[in-house]
């Protein structure tokens, strides 16, 4: 479909290009990380691909050594010609960051926080990368393919309010019976 | 809309969170918000209250057992993921269902829009205190659960998509129902325009009220009545026509100003179309089989499974191994009643998924949300929020 967009990062970015498809109908361009920003905006700025779709990750887990692990994929949509794009580039285990695209599109933001939280991906820039779905004491990253589906969270200790709340003796909780009414 | 902090009554922010559990909140989600007077100063939007990990669960299940799953994305208009799901792996396996089953697809699809705008706005009248409304709009949404469920057997939860076809072929009956429910949904359409669109205790709360520009709308991902709302014609039915929707004719209603009123009025304007659209399709709907011819994907009839080997050993296949699409990655979309719905889909040529990631359209809405309360009074957020057309299901999921 938009083969001119795929073979126009390809010439722009003969380095930085690592694989160019367009199988079953979708423009796929993996670029190296290092690049991600600079791709992402030429995209967006001289090729028009103005919608936000999609940002996620996939983790490869297992497949071979000296691949890296993760993928973090983008679709976007040109709505002027109506075109899509698929953007993808590779992260290592060992150092799972790229560059946050929160600068470049307004929605990019929430997907990436989501993506952290998911796969562990260090969005580097990001103006906040705090837990989005889960809650702040999660522990791990539950997309990740080595995260057990039936591993259970640990319990997390009350505040210091709560404590206090619920460690008072039954009678003299607020609801309770109160003795100095009594007196 | 600026503050005078000058003023003598000036007192300080206050920090009032609203939700996750509030009467007036159209799902579980919380909004802390920063007050001054009944002004908002900022929002900030979290949710995740209804999070059950859809994502893990699929890469567990395998591909036909997903469409389950997918109903309880959005629970309002279900067949809309069905569909959209079915799409992505049909995209991988590089199947063309058939065209009776395309035009099922598209009628059952539209069905599942009026349920979904129906409740979106009855909902939102609703919460701005017009109980009687809703129960107008229920009593249209009823007649299309009513036709669902004679083809499904199930009023919300549908599952109804197979990979290579549909369950099953609509029942007897169904044409003469399904125009009956129709020229009864325009009548009650009628009565609702009458309610509202000139209502003024309506209007005071709608009009210019959530406004969002066109740029920034498209910046942040939104799509569906969302984004048509301020004016940009995108509808995945018209821009890339997938099932029948290129041999029915519709239109793609627009608004001008991006505000709650001129949602309303896509969100009413639309459910007309999708009428426009079942008659259409139901009068073109052509015979034949709903299932394709593959017996990598589709079961094999009774008939043959009792009385030849072939058939019996396929049968067994598909239940114990379920299909196995080619090793790849495909990205499947279709308009949910509030926006594009994608699925992105890889296999690594199993029979489950290595990554099955849904594209949920109302969490770009809801990322915006944040900032178009912004400079709002409290009581906006109501009719903000019911406008937004917030999905739990498929929010969190």
């Amino acid at each position: 479909m938009s083969i001119e967009a795929v073979e126009r990062i390809k010439a722009r970015f003969t380095e930085a290009v690592e694989e160019a498809h367009s199988r079953l109908g979708d423009d796929t361009v993996r670029v190296h990380r290092d690049s991600w920003v600079e791709v992402l905006e030429f995209a967006r700025k001289i090729l028009g691909f103005d919608l936000f779709v999609d940002l996620t990750a996939v983790d490869y887990l297992g497949r071979e050594e000296e691949l890296p692990r993760f993928e973090v994929v983008v679709h976007l949509r040109n709505m002027a010609t109506g075109k899509r794009i698929r953007i993808k580039a590779r992260v290592p285990e060992s150092d799972p960051s790229i560059q946050s695209l929160s600068a470049l599109w307004k929605g990019a933001n929430w997907f990436e926080r989501e993506c952290h939280e998911m796969y562990g991906i260090l969005f580097k820039d990001s103006p906040d990368l705090r837990h989005l779905l889960l809650y702040d004491e999660f522990e791990g990253h539950p997309l990740r393919k080595d995260y057990p589906i039936d591993k259970r969270q640990p319990r997390i200790p009350l505040l210091a309010s709560e404590e206090r709340r619920f460690s008072r003796p039954a009678d003299e909780t607020p609801h309770g019976h109160d003795p100095r009414v009594k007196e | 809309m600026t503050v005078d902090s000058h003023l003598d009554l000036h007192t300080d922010y206050i920090e009032v969170m609203m939700g996750p559990s509030h009467p007036a909140m159209h799902g579980i989600t919380q909004i802390k918000l920063y007050l001054d007077g009944e002004t908002i100063i900022s929002a900030d939007v979290e949710p995740g209250y209804l999070h059950r990990g859809f994502e893990k669960e699929c890469e567990d299940h395998r591909w036909n057992q997903i469409v389950p799953y997918t109903d309880r994305l959005n629970y309002v208009s279900p067949l809309i993921n069905n569909v959209a799901y079915i799409m992505a792996v049909e995209k991988l396996c590089e199947i063309k269902p058939t065209p009776r089953c395309e035009y099922l697809r598209v009628i059952l699809s539209e069905m599942n829009r009026l349920t979904d705008h129906l409740t979106c706005v009855g909902a939102a009248v609703m919460e701005l205190g017009a109980f009687s409304g809703f129960l107008y709009f229920v009593k249209a949404r009823e007649l299309y659960y009513d036709l669902l469920e004679s083809v499904t057997g199930a009023r919300v939860t549908y599952s109804w998509t197979r990979v290579g076809g549909m369950r099953w072929d609509i029942p007897e009956g169904f044409e003469t129902q399904a125009y009956a429910a129709i020229k009864e949904t325009r009548r009650i359409l009628k009565e609702i325009d009458g309610l509202f669109t000139k209502n003024r205790l309506f209007l005071d709360r709608v009009v210019d009220v959530g406004v969002i520009s066109r740029e920034d709308a498209i910046s942040y991902g939104i799509t569906g009545p969302f984004l048509r709302s301020t004016g940009v014609a995108y509808d995945v039915r018209k821009a890339h026509p997938y099932a029948a929707y290129s041999e029915v004719e519709f239109e793609i209603p627009v608004g001008q100003n991006g505000d709650c009123f001129d949602r309303y009025m896509v969100r009413m304007a639309e459910m007309e179309q999708s009428m426009r659209i079942i008659e259409q399709a139901l009068a073109k709907l052509p015979g034949g089989p709903v299932n394709v011819d593959d017996a990598r994907y589709i079961y094999p009839p009774k008939q043959a499974v009792y009385t030849t080997i072939e058939g019996m050993i396929n049968h067994f296949k598909l239940v114990y191994e379920d299909v196995h699409p080619p090793k790849g990655e495909a990205y499947g979309y279709a308009e949910g009643g509030n926006g594009e719905i994608g699925f992105y889909v890889v296999s690594d040529g199993g029979n489950k998924p290595v990554k099955c990631r849904v594209r949920p359209p109302c969490f770009p809405i809801v990322a915006a949300l944040g900032k178009i309360l912004e400079g709002h009074m409290v009581a906006d957020i109501v009719p903000i929020y019911g406008s937004v057309n917030m999905i739990g299901g498929e929010m969190d999921r």
